[in-house]
């Protein structure tokens, strides 16, 4: 197990995977979201290269309604 | 007259349109998608503001507990230019992250606006006004990154200045702060903006930006000279917001008109619109009195 922290939330999963598998454990268009590790955006076309891994801090954003 | 011309702010008259950047926009009114009841409401506002682009706001999603709609589903990315925006932020670094987070998703949605950013950075949380020293050095990093940049800013001329000079693409001051629906406190200071931004480049655009209440404050916006009002509250908040969507197109349109027209002296004194000569009457007080 590690664990990561997932838009501030801690969260154990059962081993390292690609930022592309672990989108793949939502229920969101991929295309509507965009992926920072450790304060770094991840450009989509490295999603299934980039490793999410043991400490990381991950954000995953969408857009919403604002001014 | 085509039945396309009646469809926005500038293509109703021979002017130019809006020119940010690269950026070519048909209307001169930006409208914010935030704060509306539902987005069904929000949708048909947005259509009928005129405006063909909109801001959007870069957020968690929320993972675990989804039971909401995506906004995307209730914007046509083929009309909107999104102009994705850094609000919530209190530091450049933050707001650097979110400008680059809204391009990665505006990239992947092919949609125009992933080359600017509109630039929002706070410096107090209950007046919302902003970190001018944040905004300045976020600027500057954005825009060295090939960010367009959209600066909102306070109406201080000198803070105006130093965003232009740090390479905004459109610097963007407040009539009063954000969503307090005040109109333009400080017609003055914005009057002083736009002289020292547009001196020896006239065609530099400078977008009037938060605390719009009402239809008037949009048209005084634009008979002070600014090139186009980015508002969201005092639509999606009026009592009937599709309505007010209507009324501040209109009001657009005639702020613009009024401005290119150019608006008569303000005088003490009375100047008669009809003729002095061959009046029946006689005057108490004299001929020049």
């Amino acid at each position: 197990m590690i664990s990561i922290t997932v838009n501030g939330r801690r969260v154990e999963i059962d081993s390292e995977m690609s930022v592309e598998q672990l989108l793949d454990t939502v229920d969101v268009p991929p295309n509507y979201l965009a992926v920072e590790i450790n304060a770094d955006v991840v450009p989509r076309e490295t999603y299934a290269d980039t490793i999410v891994r043991d400490g990381d801090d991950v954000e995953v954003v969408t857009l919403v309604g604002g001014g | 007259m085509s039945i396309a011309s009646t469809s926005n702010a500038s293509a109703e008259t021979d002017d130019a349109p809006l020119v940010v950047g690269s950026h070519t926009l048909a209307s001169r009114l930006i409208v914010g998608t935030g704060r509306y009841d539902t987005m069904e409401q929000m949708r048909d506002s947005l259509d009928a503001s005129g405006s063909d682009c909109v801001t959007v706001a870069v957020r968690r999603e929320r993972l675990y507990d989804r039971g909401g709609k995506n906004i995307l589903d209730f914007i046509d990315l083929d009309r909107y230019t999104l102009l994705p925006n850094t609000a919530g932020c209190y530091t450049a670094a933050d707001a650097i992250r979110a400008a680059k987070l809204g391009r990665e998703i505006l990239k992947t949605l092919g949609n125009p606006g992933a080359d600017w950013v509109k630039l929002e950075v706070l410096g107090d949380s209950k007046t919302l006004l902003p970190d001018p020293a944040e905004t300045v050095a976020a600027c500057r990093e954005l825009a060295a990154d090939g960010f367009q940049v959209l600066c909102y800013t306070s109406d201080c001329p000198v803070t105006a200045r130093r965003l232009k000079e740090a390479g905004a693409a459109s610097v963007m001051p407040a009539g009063s702060p954000i969503g307090s629906g005040q109109g333009l406190l400080n017609p003055n200071n914005l009057r002083i903006i736009l002289e020292y931004l547009k001196e020896d480049d006239p065609d530099y655009p400078v977008i009037i930006d938060a605390g719009v209440g009402t239809a008037s404050d949009v048209s005084q916006a634009f008979e002070l000279g600014g090139d186009a009002v980015l508002l969201n509250t005092a639509i999606a908040h009026a009592r009937d917001p599709v309505l007010m969507a209507k009324a501040m197109k209109h009001a657009a349109i005639a702020g613009r008109h009024a401005y290119r027209a150019g608006r008569i002296p303000k005088r003490l004194y009375g100047t008669a619109s009809s003729p002095a000569e061959g009046v029946i009457s006689t005057r108490p007080y004299g001929s020049n009195a």
